[in-house]
């Protein structure tokens, strides 16, 4: 217990303290020593969860499978934390912000790290809506944070249509209670996860199946899965870049965790029906859509942080496909996937933030001759592209690889599909890349105060993966593909 | 599948979950935003009536708190807080021209048809009681969508959510005897806190496009 606690208490007690810090150098550093200590729990909570399986009480349950989230979430959180302090000096300097609303954003921060931990590390399917609702409520008010009409209009997007969808979730929650109740007999233990999936060949297969859809609908939303998207581009393109990072790097992983979650129970139940991979053939519908919509729009985006939210909505199909072909291989593919995409995309985020300080726009026309003003920004953004198009030897190659490999044993029309995808998505990627870094730096462009090492730190670790992936990493992963799967690769 | 032979607190309370039926398309219909929420709250009240109703029964002690406190958050504390921001918003006496209201509400027909054949297969245990209650609760959880989607007032918008959220408290508390307290209030406090949120959005809005007509709201698109 005692791992646990310190891996949620930090951003509880952090982040209500920080809505009360008005000095920003304080509530910088105070916001950084709370990621840290975060991610110490988190660590001591993995290096727990090694020995002895699962860890399991008051409602919490952590085992192999949401551990490695837990410390992804905090290792991102901890380095969007460092990458944050000087971020929004800037901004203050810039006069973009008023005091208040500084105090506001460092609380929220922690806030929704806090959503973020207790939807990974809870066993129980009401305080898992709970906690993916309350992550909406924290980051809203940060998507508006600059009251600009743009950022306002696209936060009430994101609250109304993350609200309906989230809306949805829980009456496929109700539904999955109420098929609890018609097999428990301790009807208070209906929504715990554990309880359920002990039971799961026993709920009955109709509700369960219109629960689903409910949920996938409810959680997509929040994964970004078309037709579900509008939001994600304008949240992610109006609101503070830190708050992209994290939305993109961690939001969009939990909310996959969650559907991932309840495709087990769903599985389970269907498995003795005459549809038993209807879960997962909605999840590859689903996936492969966005995937393909999401690459095709990456060509028409003006803004670069647009460019970059189209390109986690086609990493998030991809993942959600590759859960849907289900399989050992496949799921291993998309649990490395989910972790190095995390990493490239949060490290691209924070080398956007610094790309449009110095560019002082968003709008990618403008964007030029970034190598020429400052090699460390333009080589940065230049690898991490590299990086999540999934070139080697970066890690993202490897999942892909995975991934085209197990589709190609059980599917092998889609790997079509998704190598004409990727192409295109490289094409998109591309064509506007090579003006940004390469062109001609307009006159007057000066270097910036820029911190890297965050950078640095994830495009190194993503580098490693692809390289070797760590034995004690390889085995955790491949517990956890044994939890969903019942079978592991290694 | 017969309704008389149920048990009569039963009766009552799909008696009720119908009334909060009614009310979801009088929402749907009402122009006048005050009016609106009154009805809003009635809905609430009558939320409240079945969880009593469903706690009488028997089987839950805590289903009298959650009675209680969907009282307090949905029949009084919400709408107060709706009218108080009408009310500073200066919003009192503001109707707002629906499109095509008959077509509306044909469509919340179409909605209540459709959420009764989702049901149908799905309890063939002949429990007509859960049937009936959960049919209804799909119901207005899909017209208060509707109602998102059909107006373009902010306050209507997020009362369609609101009746959303009616749908789903109805069919937690009567087709399930209630979520854990924990789950329960935990939704509450969201909820709670979404609305805040709706009332610094208001002020927000208006700020930027000096209405509170959302679709004027059509600055971010994807071809510029």
């Amino acid at each position: 217990m005692a791992p646990l606690l310190l891996t949620l208490l930090p951003p509880l007690i952090g982040g209500l303290a920080l809505f009360l810090v008005r000095a920003l150098g304080t509530a910088g550093r105070l916001n950084l020593a709370v990621s840290g200590l975060t991610l110490l729990g988190s660590l001591w909570l993995a290096w727990t969860v090694a020995r002895v399986e699962v860890v399991a009480g008051l409602g919490f349950r952590i085992d192999a499978f949401n551990v490695y989230l837990i410390v992804l979430t905090a290792f991102v959180g901890l380095t969007t934390a460092i990458f944050s302090r000087p971020y929004m000096e800037h901004v203050q300097a810039s006069g973009r912000i008023s005091v208040l609303n500084l105090r506001l954003y460092h609380g929220l921060y922690q806030a929704f790290m806090l959503t973020m931990l207790v939807a990974l590390t809870t066993d129980n399917l009401g305080v898992l809506w709970v906690a993916v609702e309350g992550a909406t409520l924290a980051t809203v008010l940060l998507v508006s944070l600059y009251r600009t009409p743009e950022a306002v209009e696209a936060a009430w997007k994101y609250f109304i249509l993350c609200g309906v969808g989230i809306a949805l979730a829980l009456f496929g929650t109700v539904l999955t209670y109420f098929a609890a109740q018609l097999v428990l007999d301790d009807t208070e233990s209906g929504l715990t996860w554990s309880v359920l999936h002990a039971h799961a060949g026993a709920l009955d297969p109709t509700v369960m199946r219109i629960a689903f859809v409910f949920l996938l609908v409810g959680y997509g939303t929040k994964v970004g899965l078309v037709p579900m998207h509008q939001w994600l581009p304008d949240a992610h393109s109006e609101g503070p870049t830190p708050m992209s990072a994290v939305l993109s790097g961690l939001l969009l992983n939990v909310a996959l965790y969650a559907v991932v979650r309840l495709k087990m129970l769903v599985d389970g139940s269907l498995a003795a029906t005459d549809t038993p991979h209807l879960a997962g053939a909605l999840l590859m519908g689903f996936g492969l859509v966005s995937f393909v919509v999401a690459a095709l729009f990456l060509h028409r985006q003006r803004d670069i942080k647009r460019l970059f939210s189209y390109s986690s909505i086609e990493h998030m199909g991809l993942m959600t496909f590759a859960f849907g072909v289900g399989g050992p291989l496949a799921t291993f593919g998309a649990l490395l996937h989910m972790l190095v995409h995390s990493l490239t995309k949060s490290a691209i985020f924070v080398t956007v933030g610094h790309a449009t300080h110095l560019a002082g726009t968003q709008s990618i026309e403008r964007i030029r001759g970034l190598i020429r003003t400052q090699p460390a920004i333009g080589w940065s953004l230049l690898f991490g592209v590299v990086a999540i198009a999934g070139f080697p030897p970066f890690g993202v190659f490897t999942s892909e690889f995975l991934l085209l490999t197990a589709t190609m044993q059980t599917y092998p029309w889609f790997t079509v599909v998704l190598l004409s995808g990727l192409a295109i998505a490289f094409a998109g990627l591309f064509r506007h890349l090579h003006p940004m870094v390469y062109g001609t730096a307009p006159e007057g462009q000066t270097p910036v105060s820029a911190n890297l090492l965050p950078v640095f730190v994830h495009l190194g670790l993503v580098l490693w993966l692809g390289l070797a992936i760590p034995g004690f990493l390889a085995e955790w992963l491949d517990r956890a593909t044994a939890l969903i799967t019942g079978g592991g690769v290694l | 599948m017969s309704l008389a032979v149920m048990p009569l607190l039963q009766q009552f309370v799909v008696l009720l979950a119908a009334l909060a039926l009614f009310l979801s398309f009088v929402l749907l219909a009402q122009t006048r935003l005050v009016a609106a929420i009154h009805v809003f709250a009635w809905q609430g009240a009558l939320v409240a009536a079945v969880t009593f109703t469903v706690a009488l029964t028997g089987h839950a002690g805590h289903l009298y708190f959650s009675a209680i406190l969907t009282l307090i958050l949905k029949a009084l504390l919400i709408p107060w807080m709706l009218h108080r921001l009408v009310r500073r918003l200066g919003l009192e006496r503001h109707t707002e021209r629906l499109r095509h209201p008959a077509l509306v509400v044909m469509a919340g027909v179409a909605l209540v048809i459709f959420s009764y054949w989702l049901v149908l297969p799905m309890v063939e245990q002949g429990l007509a009681f859960t049937r009936n209650i959960i049919a209804v609760s799909l119901a207005l959880v899909l017209i208060g969508l509707l109602m998102m989607v059909f107006r373009h007032q902010a306050v209507a918008q997020v009362l369609g959510f609101m009746s959303m959220e009616n749908g789903l408290f109805l069919a937690a508390v009567s087709a399930t005897a209630g979520m854990p307290l924990v789950v329960e209030l935990g939704v509450a406090f969201d909820l709670l806190v979404a609305m805040v949120l709706f009332g610094v959005f208001f002020f927000q809005i208006r700020e930027s496009i000096d209405s509170l007509d959302v679709d004027r709201l059509n600055r971010l698109t994807e071809v510029e």
